[in-house]
């Protein structure tokens, strides 16, 4: 699996040793990393959403199923939704064992994917540190340490002077304005470039076969006298499909109205920021459990903060001003050496919430349609196993193991994973 | 950023008001005869459109009015303000 590039085109890998001989040779022997083809008139699959998960769901299709006649069709370009606007953070700190076991497959995956695809997607398992601020937080963290220690992902508790070690910049004085009881740290979570994650799935998807078609909106669904889709409508015409995945996350519910189905979906506008570079100050992931704050530092020494959600329906890719003042001020009281760092950017991702704050992966009320959606605020992380999980699901026609508990039906049996409670996600 | 038009207090900046999610969904019943399907459809299925989008909002630091509101999802222009009673209003495409 690691020299699949090999195997079409004659592309070579990408390797220490080709750095080096390409700096020798001015840069010149490097290929265009995936094609640019025109689509076919059918496929066996087509997978709409040109991000992460739809990616990874063509990139599994073709390496663990063999079905590699597929394309990934994108309305605009690739990773340019939520896969390029989140804050590169992966962990799976999960409640509940369906839930650990879906993420922690994701976060193996991760381990192991600059390898798979023979790309450089910059895993850094820098620690993921969740901080409490009151006797009430601390209570939170030990139950869900408690839990996921059951669940079998190792994290542990730590005490104020161990994250004070950790992150000299937090400030754990005793009048901090948000001050620090405590928390607990996953080990193995950390951060990974997330267009790397894009393209390092579109070259190594390509170089089975798949086409990755940009700039090709879909329109409708084509389906024939028993309700099964035969294909979909596109802006550059109808391509047939024996089976239609999609994975476009905050756009979920816009695709279904076009199958004729509904969702149990919202859309919010989630933001992140950037600042300027600063020399390194901070080398793991922190998260406050009261403010929701997040905030981790590139290798270019930027600082990535997130927050919460702006909570009211938006499919618009900004933000609104008083959550970005919250997130600043947050960060700017708890890491006071940082209240003068200018930003440079700001934007905000379309988040696909849901009730129970657990993924829709299988089925839609359309034979032949399936589903990966419902990440809301936590897509990124979970790529590697969402594409896992839909390719299984639509490769063998049964969810995977470990989806079954994630199925649409939930919400109509009752039978919720109730992560908004459990996990304590910030919506 | 938006400005609100409150029933009562008029204009208000956003931050004085909570949105409450869709409006117009009426509870199915008696209880005791419906399907599964459709309780679950009443209780999380959800209109989520991209364009104009009938919601509840609530002047949470104002009057504490409840209200519905026809805004646009994309643009966030609100095209009516109108009572909780009140039927949907048509909104014409410009």
């Amino acid at each position: 699996m690691y020299c699949h590039g090999r195997r079409h085109m004659g592309r070579l890998n990408y390797s220490g040793w080709r750095v080096f001989r390409e700096g020798l040779r001015g840069q010149k022997g490097w290929a265009q990393a995936w094609r640019n083809p025109e689509p076919k008139s059918h496929y066996d699959v087509v997978v709409i959403g040109g991000g992460g998960h739809g990616l990874a769901t063509a990139y599994y299709l073709a390496k663990t199923h063999g079905i590699r006649n597929v394309a990934v069709i994108e309305r605009g370009w690739l990773g340019g939704g939520n896969t390029g606007r989140n804050t590169t953070v992966i962990r799976s700190n999960y409640y509940y064992p369906a839930s650990a076991e879906l993420y922690d497959l994701s976060l193996r995956l991760y381990e192991g994917l600059g390898k798979d695809l023979n790309y450089n997607v910059m895993v850094s398992q820098r620690g993921m540190i969740n901080i409490a601020h009151s006797r009430h937080d601390m209570e939170v963290a030990a139950r869900a340490v408690g839990a996921m220690r059951l669940n079998g992902i190792e994290t542990k508790m730590l005490t104020p002077a161990e994250i004070q070690k950790r992150a000299p910049i937090l400030d754990c004085s005793p009048y901090a304005r948000f001050p620090v009881w405590g928390g607990y740290v996953q080990e193995r979570g950390g951060t990974a470039r997330h267009d790397a994650i894009a393209w390092g799935y579109a070259r190594a998807a390509d170089a089975l076969g798949v086409d990755i078609i940009q700039q090709c909106e879909v329109t409708g669904f084509r389906r024939d006298a028993g309700g099964r889709v035969t294909g979909v409508e596109t802006s550059k015409g109808f391509i047939g499909a024996g089976k239609v995945g999609m994975a476009v996350a905050g756009h979920s519910s816009v695709i279904a109205e076009l199958a004729g189905f509904r969702l149990p979906v919202t859309s919010y506008a989630l933001q992140a920021f950037v600042s300027e570079p600063v020399k390194p100050v901070l080398d793991t992931v922190l998260m406050s459990i009261s403010s929701g704050l997040y905030v981790s530092q590139s290798d270019k020494g930027g600082l990535v903060l997130g927050g919460g959600l702006d909570l009211f329906p938006s499919y618009a890719q900004r933000g609104n001003v008083q959550i970005t003042r919250g997130v600043l001020g947050g960060m700017a009281d708890q890491f006071p050496s940082l209240g003068r760092v200018r930003f440079v950017r700001q934007w905000a991702g379309i988040v696909d919430v849901v009730q129970d704050s657990s993924p829709i992966l299988g089925e839609t009320p359309i034979p032949g349609l399936y589903i990966n959606c419902g990440w809301g605020t936590g897509g990124f992380k979970a790529i590697p196993g969402g594409g896992t999980m839909l390719a299984h699901h639509i490769a063998t026609g049964r969810p995977h193991r470990i989806a079954e508990p994630f199925g649409l039906n939930r919400f109509n049996t009752g039978a919720l994973v109730d992560e908004a409670a459990g996990a304590g996600i910030a919506h | 950023m938006m400005l609100i038009d409150c029933p009562w207090c008029g204009p208000r900046e956003q931050l004085e008001f909570r949105c409450g999610g869709e409006s117009h969904i009426q509870r199915p019943g008696p209880a005791e005869e419906i399907s599964d399907e459709t309780w679950g459809n009443y209780l999380f299925f959800r209109d989520n459109p991209k364009g104009v989008h009938f919601e509840r909002w609530h002047h949470l630091g104002g009057c504490g009015l409840w209200f519905n509101v026809a805004r646009d999802t994309v643009t966030h222009r609100i095209y009516a303000v109108y009572p909780m009673d009140a039927p949907k209003p048509a909104i014409g495409k410009d």
